[in-house]
């Protein structure tokens, strides 16, 4: 009884046993698919970073037609969400200190006049930058839409402006919405978080119950017991990432322009990566308690430096060479390449090889860690 | 009844703090609890303040010159004195598409042959072709774009246009550090009051170390309150790590009054340990405790509580989730009392929505625990 046919068989058994501890009970088989479909829609609504209907109050002091014709422009954009008109100066401060609005515009009076005397008319902007993403944005919004009032009346008064149109066009993402990017890198993320916290615990458990210590002297070797311990966490993992890929498909209708092969080798190849980091993790802990706690601490780390939440390339050069050792960059980043760009195999490689490189620093500690602890 | 008060109370605390100093011992014996107590918050720290930023300067960009005219490249020339973007200069299409494949721009701007000749006519055309794939990060772009080329074709000072003057109140630098701090700590928090005691206290439930304190004279209640003050502690010294940090390596002002921020952390916190002894009287399993308080602790309240993405902009069903969320109380709390004063109205207000989300969760969390002894 040996050869390939009896290690195959043995690790086939070891994977089954393995998969069965995962799914038996009723509560973690709940637990381990319904939040990855609770999360991955709500994310998919809440993840934006786009104005919409955002709330403002007007100051108008003017009441004068260009005064009007702004405020047309501005609530013509449909994005902004007048709920309070004021009648003074002071009426500002309570205002936006209760949160109640986004931004005031305070239109001062001799507004027009000024406008029509050829001189440049202020308009007053106050932000609530206590988000400054948010408030970044609105007045990214609204200095556009100055810009072409501005073109306008310059054009019917014969004011001096230059007459320029700007064509823009985005590629990958028409119309550029955020969810498109934010599920995109929930196929990675959502996945990783339960396969790390999975494989990290699957080690643990059992040598917090004391079966790893039967698991060794059976005719199994270490290597068969890792890849036993490894293939279900990547099964689920798998099958985590395509409930989240059928949400963005067929949910949120965000074209698919790669193909399916494609990225679900490059899907393996990120499973593999973070059951390396996930078994790692179990041999140094000697408790489940203590393999949950490594993980988390880790987890975090991983999450915010993978240009999910803020791009990779506004960080710090130290940071961004940080992130080099963060699979979960490499996986979004090849996840958006295959899933918004198309590309192909060939084109993923340069995210691939680094995820083969932590994976084969993290495997085989993993299995020096296991023998050295144990002997 | 009343006769024995005294005495009660007596072997109450005798109790209590012979617990809690069995679980403070049991809290540093381990060094996994403290790496999460207190070197996750200070990694934490690190990475919010100096590697996080929604702040796009130097954004590269391909700039494809088909019209060598000298008005083309002062076009070009004016943009370059934009410290948000970084033009470089290619000669043809196939160039700057190579280079948006590589995704080593953000975006390509061509100036078309017959740009100068059709500016004279009053109709020129530049094109801006985005990277898409970071859809924040090209709308910013496109911004950045948008006002080089407006402020080069019509200076500010030319006459008869209105002039935005926009004012950031409460943070006119404008730093995202500045509001990524707050949710810093609303993190931490979380993570240490929800996820550590779900999880320590979900061992307990699984080895049955519990129930064997269960047939020892200690009440329920002594047991959970021996839990909570460590943890506690823990979440205290967090939370001093973060203000300290905010305060003096970050700059970000405390425009409100430190002891307010203090209260409301402690209210927060006692919400937090609600949850995780909640979620492991309920799960009585490390596993599904620790999925659960994932869950319901970090990804909600990185995503839902308004921290990084607005809850204004979300749809009214997404936004009523974050409005459950104790965390979205918390966090706006914390952001007004560092950015904006002692707000009074909004302070109490959610004060009480955090006092009674303690109650009711620890309440629950109570009556959860002495169900099991019966």
């Amino acid at each position: 009884m040996s050869g390939l046919p009896a290690f195959l068989r043995r690790v086939a058994n070891l994977c089954l046993k393995e998969l069965k501890v995962i799914l038996k009970d009723p509560a973690s088989r709940v637990v381990l698919f319904a939040p990855v479909l609770v999360q991955s829609l709500m994310f998919g609504y809440a993840a934006t970073l786009d104005l919409r209907q955002a709330p403002y109050a007007l100051l108008d002091q003017d009441h004068g037609q260009a005064a009007t014709r702004l405020v047309a422009r501005i609530e013509g954009s449909g994005v902004f969400r007048r709920v309070a008109t004021l009648r003074n100066e002071s009426d500002i401060a309570p205002i936006v200190n209760a949160g109640k609005v986004l931004f005031v515009v305070n239109i001062p009076p001799r507004f027009e006049q000024r406008l029509e005397g050829g001189e440049s008319a202020p308009v007053q902007l106050i932000l609530d930058a206590r988000n400054s993403s948010t408030a970044g944005t609105a007045a990214g919004y609204l200095g556009t839409i100055v810009s072409r009032f501005n073109a306008d009346w310059r054009r019917e008064h014969g004011g001096g402006s230059v007459p320029l149109t700007l064509d823009v066009r985005s590629w990958y993402n028409p119309n550029l919405e955020t969810r498109w990017f934010m599920m995109t890198a929930m196929i990675a993320i959502l996945s990783m978080l339960q396969t790390l916290m999975l494989t990290a615990l699957s080690v643990a458990r059992e040598r917090e119950q004391g079966t790893f210590d039967q698991l060794l002297v059976t005719p199994c070797t270490p290597a068969e017991i890792m890849i036993g311990k490894s293939v279900p966490s990547i099964v689920v993992g798998l099958v985590q990432a395509s409930l989240v890929l059928l949400i963005a498909t067929l949910w949120f209708r965000i074209p698919m322009a790669g193909s399916l092969g494609t990225l679900y080798v490059a899907l393996l190849v990120f499973m593999v990566a973070c059951v390396g980091i996930g078994l790692a993790i179990s041999a140094m802990a000697a408790s489940m308690q203590q393999a949950m706690l490594y993980t988390f601490v880790l987890m975090m780390p991983l999450v915010l430096l993978s240009g999910m939440t803020t791009p990779i390339a506004n960080m710090p050069v130290a940071m961004q060479w940080l992130t080099a050792i963060d699979p979960a960059r490499y996986a979004i980043h090849m996840v958006q390449r295959v899933y918004l760009e198309g590309v192909g195999l060939g084109t993923v490689l340069g995210d691939i090889l680094p995820l083969l490189g932590i994976a084969s620093v993290t495997l085989p500690l993993a299995a020096w860690l296991f023998r050295n602890r144990l002997v | 009844m009343t006769a024995q008060k005294p005495q009660t109370r007596g072997a109450f605390l005798r109790r209590l703090t012979a617990l809690v100093r069995k679980e403070v011992k049991q809290l540093l014996r381990d060094r996994s609890n403290l790496m999460m107590g207190i070197a996750l918050p200070l990694v934490l720290i690190l990475i919010f303040g100096y590697g996080l930023s929604f702040d796009v300067k130097n954004a590269p960009l391909a700039v494809v010159m088909e019209d060598t005219s000298p008005t083309a490249h002062g076009m070009v020339a004016s943009m370059r004195l934009s410290p948000y973007l970084d033009p470089t200069l290619v000669h043809d299409m196939h160039r700057a598409e190579a280079l948006m494949l590589e995704r080593k721009v953000n975006g390509i701007l061509r100036i078309p042959s017959d740009f100068t000749r059709r500016l004279a006519l009053g109709d020129a055309h530049l094109q801006l072709i985005l990277h898409g794939a970071d859809a924040n990060t090209a709308r910013i772009v496109q911004g950045y774009v948008q006002s080089a080329l407006q402020s080069w074709a019509s200076p500010a000072d030319a006459g008869g246009a209105v002039r935005l003057e926009s004012r950031m109140w409460f943070n006119e630098a404008n730093t995202s550090t500045w509001f990524l701090v707050p949710g810093l700590i609303v993190l931490i928090t979380t993570l240490v009051g929800a996820f550590l005691t779900a999880l320590v206290m979900a061992r307990e439930w699984e080895r049955g170390t519990l129930e064997a304190l269960f047939v020892t004279p200690v009440r329920p209640i002594e047991i959970l309150l021996a839990k909570i003050i460590p943890y506690f502690g823990v979440g205290l010294i967090g939370i001093a790590m973060c203000l300290v940090a905010a305060r003096f390596l970050f700059g970000v002002p405390i425009e409100g009054s430190l002891l307010l921020i203090l209260v409301v952390s402690v209210f927060y916190l006692f919400v937090a340990l609600g949850i995780g002894l909640l979620i492991s009287a309920v799960t009585k399993n490390q596993f599904t405790a620790s999925q659960v308080a994932l869950v319901a602790s970090f990804m909600p309240a990185l995503m839902l509580s308004g921290f990084i993405y607005d809850l204004r902009n979300m749809p009214l069903l997404v936004q009523g989730v974050g409005r459950v969320l104790p965390a979205t109380y918390y966090l706006e709390t914390l952001k007004s009392l560092f950015l904006a004063g002692n707000l009074w109205p909004m302070i109490l207000k959610n004060c009480a929505v955090l006092i009674g989300y303690a109650v009711v969760l620890l309440a629950a969390a109570r009556a959860k625990t002495r169900k099991l002894i019966g």
